[in-house]
């Protein structure tokens, strides 16, 4: 038996199908991933994301520390509650964690980090923060719960203290704000519009409750990747782990190489890497014939070589198989994946596929 | 859980089997293998008149979130494929033992009906897991 989120019991009374995920007890889906997919794209879902890890950092020194931790710079953050997309490397620049970074103030900044890999994470932490004499504080006692949608912050409003809820739908995109005993962002990993939304776990079952009631679709693991696939966004442990660099996994963009002085780690084998751009892709695929693109299935690009998909599904929105893939650098625009022994068309796409409800690909 | 149909014999890998009045042998995935895989997006069928194999691949359903082979139970030929499922795969879904068929075979020789699992048996089965 696996740990529980605050909400177990609500899923298993709503008839969720339950999986083992890093460790945790999680619903899988409530009946159809299909339609619970739509209902994140076309109005609202939520999801029990409690599983998640949440980190808060304190100390005088803690701007400075994040610069040194992770691979893009805090010094962007410059406005309380904005939040910041990076990763987290080791002394190799290989990924040991995607991350949440929320300034709340000059003395505390708080981390959102995977579910399977909270342990690793909260060892590499406060081993790196002793230097910087920076308090490490995992607050297990929180639980999130993600609605994500179109209509989603104007469901889920309601349910946000009185005293804040002006606030908290006025917050631009990738910002957090305390409200009360919650904490409020407009983040996700849908590509929809909504608000991840933490509060003391004694609550969670409570404010589930209220979302359900208010018309919010709860939305299992399953319709959470697939919409997470069709935004393009990485998964951990799928898309690249401690032997990829953030540049082989499509996240270069996380990474802060100015100003050239600052010092972060796995700074100098990725400036190494980035030096030799003879490197491989990662790319979007979009399936020609039919049939699904799955994980590890190898691309293959006539004349140049091998690659492999690190996340493919079926897209609902789309109606085919998309995946992303770690790909041979080249210049091509089509290969082929070897699906059971058979070579199936795939055409190289610009992604995000699917973000705020609409096809951005090319059909 | 729905009743599972008397007429069919089961499988351990959750098929079931129809003898038809022709002598061929139509197979399907059971409801609870539909509901375990969840929403049907593709289907794999084999090409007619090809050999199959007791136990071997013979077609593939895919979900959203898995691929699944599907084992022919008994030697044979195929004698007719469901080509509904190329654009409507989700039949398996809405009608596992009915439209959603998937392959008619013709046996190779006698079938031996001990092999198989009656409905009392295979419901047996699924109360175990």
């Amino acid at each position: 038996m696996g740990k529980k989120t605050p909400k177990h019991h609500k899923h298993v009374e709503a008839g969720a199908r339950i999986v083992d995920f890093g460790g945790w007890d999680m619903p899988l889906h409530y009946g159809s991933q299909k339609e619970e997919h739509h209902a994140v794209r076309q109005k609202a879902g939520m999801f029990d994301v409690s599983h998640m890890t949440i980190v808060d950092l304190k100390g005088d020194r803690v701007r400075e520390f994040l610069r040194y931790l992770v691979a893009n710079d805090v010094a962007k953050l410059q406005d309380a509650g904005k939040a910041l997309y990076t990763s987290m490397l080791n002394e190799d620049g290989g990924v040991i964690d995607d991350l949440i970074i929320y300034f709340m103030d000059e003395s505390w900044f708080r981390l959102v980090v995977n579910a399977a890999t909270r342990e690793k994470d909260l060892a590499w932490i406060r081993r790196q923060a002793e230097a910087f004499s920076v308090d490490v504080h995992e607050r297990a006692e929180l639980a999130m719960i993600a609605v994500q949608g179109p209509q989603a912050r104007e469901l889920a409003a309601p349910c946000i203290d009185a005293e804040w809820r002006e606030a908290a739908l006025e917050l631009k995109p990738f910002y957090g704000m305390e409200a009360g005993d919650m904490f409020v962002a407009r983040t996700g990993y849908t590509g929809e519009d909504g608000w991840e939304i933490v509060m003391p776990a004694a609550h969670a079952a409570t404010i589930w409750d209220r979302l359900t009631a208010a018309g919010i679709v709860p939305c299992g693991l399953a319709a959470r990747d697939t919409l997470r696939l069709e935004a393009a966004m990485n998964l951990y442990g799928s898309d690249m782990d401690e032997t990829i660099s953030p540049l082989e996994a499509g996240l270069g963009w996380t990474v802060a190489w100015e100003p050239a002085d600052r010092d972060f780690i796995g700074r100098k084998p990725l400036e190494a890497m980035r030096a030799n751009p003879d490197k491989r892709r990662f790319v979007g695929l979009l399936l020609e014939d039919k049939g699904v693109l799955r994980n590890h299935q190898r691309v293959v690009v006539d004349g140049i070589g091998d690659g492999e998909i690190t996340s493919g599904g079926f897209s609902p929105t789309i109606g085919r198989s998309i995946a992303l893939a770690r790909v041979p650098a080249g210049d091509y625009d089509s290969a082929h994946v070897d699906v059971r022994g058979k070579l199936l068309n795939v055409r190289i796409v610009k992604t995000p596929f699917v973000r705020n409800g609409e096809v951005r690909i090319e059909l | 859980m729905s009743e599972l149909p008397g007429d069919l014999l089961y499988t351990k890998d959750h098929e079931w089997l129809r003898r038809e009045d022709d002598g061929s042998v139509s197979i399907g995935v059971t409801d609870h293998a539909q509901a375990a895989l969840g929403d049907l997006v593709y289907v794999e069928l084999p090409e007619v008149d090809q050999d199959v194999t007791e136990g071997g691949d013979m077609a593939v359903v895919e979900s959203v979130k898995a691929a699944s082979d599907v084992y022919s139970p008994i030697d044979g030929k195929v004698a007719a494929v469901n080509d509904v499922l190329a654009d409507d795969p989700e039949t398996i879904n809405t009608d596992p033992y009915g439209d959603g068929w998937i392959v008619r075979i013709t046996p190779g020789g006698e079938i031996d009906e001990s092999a198989f699992l009656t409905p009392d048996a295979y419901q047996a089965l699924l109360d175990e897991e």
